[in-house]
Parts: C-alpha cells; structure tokens; sequence
C-alpha cells in the first residue's frame, strides 16, 4: 500500500497544483513581464525595461489612487474592526435571541456587491435618501455623500462598514473560546468587568483581532466595485481607488503594460504592508494558548 | 453608576431566577440589550428602506418628510423590473456558473485536502506551504495575464474563464477551502484509514467511503461559501461575458442599474430580488454560515 500512496498523494493534489501553476504562478511571472513592455491591445508588445515603472512617478493619477484607497482603508479597516468587537462583546454578554441578533447583524454581508452598491446610492441620494431625510428631520445639516469630492470616500467606509458581519462572527467565536477560569482569576482578585476586559479579554483576543486585521487591510486594499459602479472614480477622482485604476488602465485604455505595472506596484505594497503587520504583530499579539494546547 | 459599584457578592439572593443555571449578572443587562438595539437599527435600517422603496409608487417615494408604509403597495414594480430585462435568464446563468463552480471546488479541494492531510509523499509540506501563499496574493496581479489567456484561447464571452478555475482547487484565494478542509480532514482518526487500507482499499476508497462521509460539516462551510462567492461575483462576468444572454445576476443588475437610473421604484425590486436568493438561503442554512465563518477565523 505504501508504494502507491505517494503516487495517489501527488495525483489527489495535482489539479491543486496544477491551478496553482496556472492560475497563480504563471500570471504572476507574466504579469511581471508585461510591466516591461508598452503594449497596447491588439498590438505587439515591445520591451521598456522599467520605464513603466519609472512613469509611475510622474503619474497624477497614480498617487492619487493610491492616497484615495489608503484613505478608504485607514478609515474603513479600524471602524469595522471596532464596532464588530462591540457588537460581538455585546452578544458574548449572554444575551437571550442570540441567534437572532447575530442574523440582524450578519444580513449585511450577504447582500451581493452590486445590490449594495444600488441601494446606497439611493440611500445617499442627497434629495430623496434615507440619510438626507433623516438629518433634515433631525435639523441636523445634510451632505452631498458620495456626490462631493471631500465625502466621496467617508461615504464608502460608511457604506463598507454597514457589512461587519463577518468580522463581528469571527470575533464572538474568539471570544467565546477565552477560558473562563482566566475570568474568574481576575474576579477572584477583586478585578471588575474593566480589569476583566484589560487584562483577559483583550490580551487574549489579540491573536484574532490581528487576523481580521491583516484580512481587513488585504481586502480594503483591492476595493473595486464600488468605485466601479457607485461613483466612477469620481467626483474629480476622489473615489479612484487602485484597482479600479488598474481595471481603468488595462481594459478601458487598453494599456497593458502600464496596467502590469501598477498591479506590481499594489503587490508590493501588499506584500510590505503585510510583513510589517506580521513584524509588528510580535510586540502586542499573545500567542499563550496555542502553547497551551 | 451606583449598581456598577455594588459588588457581587452583596446581590441578594433569588434575584432573577429565570436565569436558571446561568450566573444571573444584574447591572448592565438593560444596558446591553440597549446597546445591541442601538447597533441594529442602523443595520437593518437600509433593508427596510429597500423594502419600503421597492413597493411604492413613485410619487410617494419622493415625499418629504418620508413615508415608510406604502399606500398602495406597489407590487407591479416587482413584475415591471423583473421583465424590463430577461432577469429570469440572468437567473439561470447564475446558477449555472454557480452550480459548476461548488462542484469543481468542492471535489478538487477536498481531494488535495485528503492528499496533504493523511496521504505522505515527498515535498508534501513544501507543496501545501507554496499553495497557501496563493491565498495572500493580490487577485489584481493575475487578471490581466488571465484575462490575455483566456482571450488567445478564445475563451472571452463564455463560461470557460468564470467556471474553469473552481475545477483546478478554486485557483488562487480557493486554495483556502483546501487549507479548511485539510484542517478538517486532520482530526478525523488515522485508525480508520489503515482499517480500510488492511482491507485492501484504495486511498480513493477511503477517500469516499471514510473521510468524506464524516466531513459533511466542512462540506457543507465550503459549498456555502463558493456558492456565496460565485453568485455575488461581479468581476468577473464584468470581464469575461460580453452577451446580454450570457449575464449573471449581478452584471444583470449593472446594467439595468445603468438603464434605470432613476427609476428608485423598478431598481430596489430589482435588487431586493437578487438580494431574496441568498437571504433566503442563510435562513435555511444558517448554522453552517455561522459555523464556517467562525472555521475560518479560529482556524487561523
């Protein structure tokens, strides 16, 4: 039996491998080629070295994007990450209906990218939305939303952040798996529900609250659809987050090459955001409970 | 702030005994359960404004302040959207693709998820890390040199490009469902496996008839998650399908988004029937939902 396990192994992980090769690795190399070339849709490509690279640069637009998306991503990662950890800290307060208030605040996530995008621009339609409504019936000033150039992208952090859910499930899980005798230790010291939250909850969510973080941060860097759909990269390029500059470049402009360049660039910017997410992580993340086990 | 500070074990005894086994905690329940109503309003606040908005007349929804009952419902919105595009061909496209897509990533992750987990060869370990780093990539990066392959191999405005990768383990960020299953796969006991192997079976056979019989759980977190995945994708078909006939629900929804433009009335029916599907899908299997997204977090 020993004989053919190796062989069965390597055949059940070829299809595995076989994406992996043709649908990661082969792109990626590909991709870093093209970023070398000038090539226009339809035409040849012809090799530039790193001048695509090196027009980058100059690129208005270029660092516009990238500014507008880590603008979106520096308001949108922190506020989901703070209000899924209230709402699941709530609703680890052993509350009654617990299924169904996890259902009210997991809704959001599954409506389709698209229909959220349809209903927000109703829900930010200055004259008729439901926000504007809202406000002037509260006397409170109303705003132009993803109509205006400075409340383009706060609109979408908004509307982003309405989808939780996820991050809010992961977070209950987590603290649903801290010991309770580390509670108890703490209440035994005379500790109350801050000391409890100091020093057992948080310390021992640490490990999960960075993985929502680096998968928040990785998602919110790539943001597409809404740009796409909702505003267009517009007003004035305010919302032209990354990728949809990518999309803009290669398959509107036809532009290829410069199009490979910048998806190297966000690559990156990736890869360097996350290893000093990871690095950083070892001066606040606690590990202790996988030692435990 | 005064029952904040009262300590616990001053609380007289008998309070709240509907509590049951449970430690009864008696400052701060009020407080929470305003707190939670607090945070669901704003939440469930845009379904009602869809709701609301995809059953009145025009005339109505424009009303200021605004009205949240509909007189009359307008129930038509519901039938004039729906066939102002063939809706119910964008339908079955979706389904299509979808359904293509659950199988493929369904079989082909679960059977590299078998071989990493309790078949040993060679460059085992190396090959698995090496896959999981596709999960981190940027998807960004890869489309333009896919989107080019597809096109020399004449694959553009059909379902090859949309429906292909899931058959080669999801492709890219599918690769997770492997590392979910493989994590599934590993607490499975061994003894079962070399029982059916001192029997003379296969690693095929115990792949069907042992470790995929006990791992319906984590088949089913899989299947959900794909089939989310597919239907709500939206970059896809945007890139691949050309032909209004071949759309999927979302590209559908674009477009209809594009032609109706202020049509409030006729695009929240429109996308309160996309969004109904899946809604109605969760409630049926919400335990899985629930259960998977915590899978994938813990598991980390």
């Amino acid at each position: 039996m020993r004989r053919f396990e190796a062989r069965w192994g390597i055949l059940m992980a070829l299809p595995a491998i076989l994406g992996f090769v043709i649908f990661t690795v082969g792109p990626m190399i590909a991709s870093f080629f093209f970023s070398l070339t000038d090539w226009q849709v339809g035409g040849h490509p012809t090799f530039v070295g790193l001048d695509n690279y090196a027009a980058l640069a100059d690129d208005e637009l270029f660092w516009k994007s990238l500014s507008a998306t880590t603008y979106y991503t520096l308001g949108a990662v922190p506020l989901t990450l703070i209000v899924s950890f209230a709402v699941a800290m709530l609703l680890n307060q052993k509350v009654r209906g617990l299924a169904l208030w996890r259902t009210i605040f997991y809704l959001p996530t599954l409506v389709p990218a698209i229909a959220n995008v349809v209903l927000w621009i109703w829900i930010f339609n200055p004259d008729f939305g439901l926000l504007n409504s809202l406000l002037r019936q509260a006397g409170l000033p109303t705003s132009q939303w993803v109509y205006s150039e400075e409340m383009a992208v706060p609109s979408l952090i908004i509307m982003s952040t309405w989808g939780f859910g996820n991050t809010m499930v992961i977070f209950l899980a987590g603290l649903q798996g801290v010991p309770r005798h580390l509670y108890e230790a703490v209440s035994i010291d005379g500790g109350g529900p801050w000391r409890r939250f100091w020093h057992v909850t948080l310390p021992m969510m640490t490990p999960t609250i960075f993985y929502n973080l680096v998968v928040g941060v990785v998602g919110t860097f790539q943001v597409f659809t809404q740009a796409y759909v909702m505003t267009e990269g517009g007003p004035n390029q305010a919302t032209l987050f990354y990728v949809y500059y990518i999309f803009r470049k290669a398959f509107t402009e036809s532009e290829m090459g410069y199009a490979s360049a910048l998806a190297w660039v966000l690559f990156m910017i990736i890869m360097v955001v996350t290893f000093l997410m990871f690095r950083n992580a070892r001066r606040w993340v606690h590990y202790e409970m996988a030692g435990a086990r | 702030m005064t029952a904040l500070a009262t300590p616990e074990r001053t609380r007289p005894r008998g309070v709240a005994p509907t509590a049951g086994l449970r430690r009864p905690r008696r400052y701060g329940r009020v407080l929470v359960y305003a707190a939670l109503l607090l945070g669901a309003i704003p939440t469930i606040l845009p379904f009602v404004w869809l709701v609301r908005s995809a059953l009145m007349t025009d005339t109505q929804m424009f009303v200021a302040p605004p009205e949240w009952i509909p007189d009359p419902f307008q129930w038509s919105n519901f039938g004039e959207a729906l066939t102002a595009q063939p809706f119910g061909l964008y339908l079955l496209n979706t389904v299509i693709i979808a359904v293509v897509c659950v199988l493929g990533t369904v079989f082909t992750c679960s059977v590299a998820a078998f071989s990493f987990a309790r078949l040993r060869w060679k460059g085992r370990n190396v090959v698995f890390a090496l896959l999981l780093t596709g999960v981190m990539l940027p998807y960004a990066v890869t489309i333009i040199p896919t989107f080019v392959m597809w096109q020399e191999l004449g694959a553009i405005d059909t379902f090859v490009p949309l429906t292909v990768p899931a058959w080669f383990a999801g492709a890219g960020g599918g690769v997770f469902n492997v590392f979910l299953l493989r994590q599934f796969f590993l607490t499975i006991p061994f003894e079962l496996d070399e029982a059916a192997y001192i029997d003379g079976a296969s690693p095929w056979r115990v792949y069907w008839t042992v470790v995929m019989p006990l791992s319906r759980p984590a088949i089913v977190v899989v299947t959900i998650f794909t089939f989310i995945g597919t239907w709500n994708d939206f970059l896809g078909p945007l890139l691949y399908l050309q032909d209004e006939s071949k759309y999927t629900l979302s590209l559908g929804l674009a477009s209809f988004q594009s032609v109706f433009i202020t049509q409030w009335g006729y695009l929240m029916a429109a996308s309160a029937a996309v969004i109904a599907p899946i809604v109605a899908l969760f409630f049926f299997l919400q335990r899985y939902f629930i259960e998977g997204v915590t899978l994938t977090g813990i598991k980390n």
